[in-house]
């Protein structure tokens, strides 16, 4: 890592507050699991915070932020496109217990 | 001009400029880490999708404390890891063995308490294809997931190990720590989806 990078990476101080930052969230997800809400939404509070945990690891203790944009957008979209391809299956998911006879 | 004449002279070539001003180590471990993600994606949707399409799904877990413990555990090992990188970025080479070393013996606590926890499930009579609450697919789809974020771990503290004392004798320098983290750190961010959908949303209520 160079020395412009090291400075743009934020230290020791940013690795610190990022790691609480997780934590606290972490925790939040442990709180919604406890929540009195169906699991649909459970699943989507639960998920929205786990994307919020994973792209504050990527971006600074993965130091995604110091690397190049071009880069940046490339594995990202690259990952997202696979990651939504995979999204595929849901509709066969939700037929199968909703439509099948032994469903409800 | 042959390609040796150009790089002689000092003009940048095609070939000799690494893509994205990646290191060729550190693109590949990114390549592995897109790969991965992909593989750690296919098996939580599949879990999805049989959690999903299954009525009578277990929801066997009683105490998040447990889960709680491991994951403060991961994170805090990443914390660890960075310091590790930081130290040895900034020529402390006793420094960074101590947080190397500090990230191994978090990863191996991690790897106990994970197995205990498995030990704790096969006792209550869960295996991989049948368990006392539900449907059998449960304790596959488990064991599969967290055995494969498990063996994750476990090549994980194997690295750090191995390249701990490489880096010790001399072999391997800071850039290499940077690389080994990158991978730790991904471990980490699996088990960020791994906890949600496997362990909280089968809490028993």
């Amino acid at each position: 890592m160079t020395t412009a990078q090291e400075h743009k990476s934020g230290g020791m101080k940013q690795d610190l507050i990022v790691y609480l930052c997780i934590l606290v969230l972490a925790a939040i997800q442990f709180v919604i699991a406890y929540q009195n809400i169906d699991a649909t939404q459970m699943f989507f509070r639960m998920l929205i915070v786990s994307l919020v945990e994973a792209g504050l690891a990527l971006l600074f203790f993965m130091h995604m932020w110091t690397e190049k944009r071009a880069f940046m957008w490339a594995a990202g979209i690259i990952t997202v496109f696979v990651l939504l391809t995979l999204q595929y299956s849901w509709t066969d998911a939700f037929r199968l217990s909703n439509g099948v006879p032994w469903a409800k | 001009m042959s390609q040796a004449d150009l790089t002689m002279h000092g003009h940048p070539t095609i070939a000799g400029q690494p893509p994205f001003s990646l290191s060729a180590k550190k693109m590949a471990m990114w390549l592995f880490i897109i790969a991965d993600t992909a593989t750690f994606a296919g098996c939580l949707v599949a879990y999805g999708f049989l959690r999903n399409a299954t009525v009578n799904w277990p929801r066997p877990f009683h105490s998040i404390t447990n889960v709680a413990l491991m994951t403060f555990i991961l994170v805090t090992s990443s914390l660890t890891m960075l310091f590790g990188v930081r130290a040895a970025q900034a020529g402390s080479k006793a420094g960074a063995l101590r947080w190397l070393y500090t990230t191994a013996g978090l990863g191996i606590v991690f790897a106990f308490l994970h197995v205990r926890e498995w030990l704790a499930l096969i006792d209550e009579g869960m295996t991989l294809f049948h368990n006392p609450w539900g449907t059998g697919l449960f304790g596959a789809s488990f064991f599969s997931i967290t055995g494969l974020h498990l063996t994750h771990v476990t090549g994980g503290v194997i690295a750090l190990i191995v390249v701990g004392i490489r880096y010790n004798t001399g072999r391997y320098k800071a850039d290499d720590l940077e690389v080994l983290g990158l991978y730790w750190h991904f471990v980490d961010l699996v088990w960020m989806f791994v906890v949600p959908m496997v362990y909280l949303l089968n809490l028993a209520h």
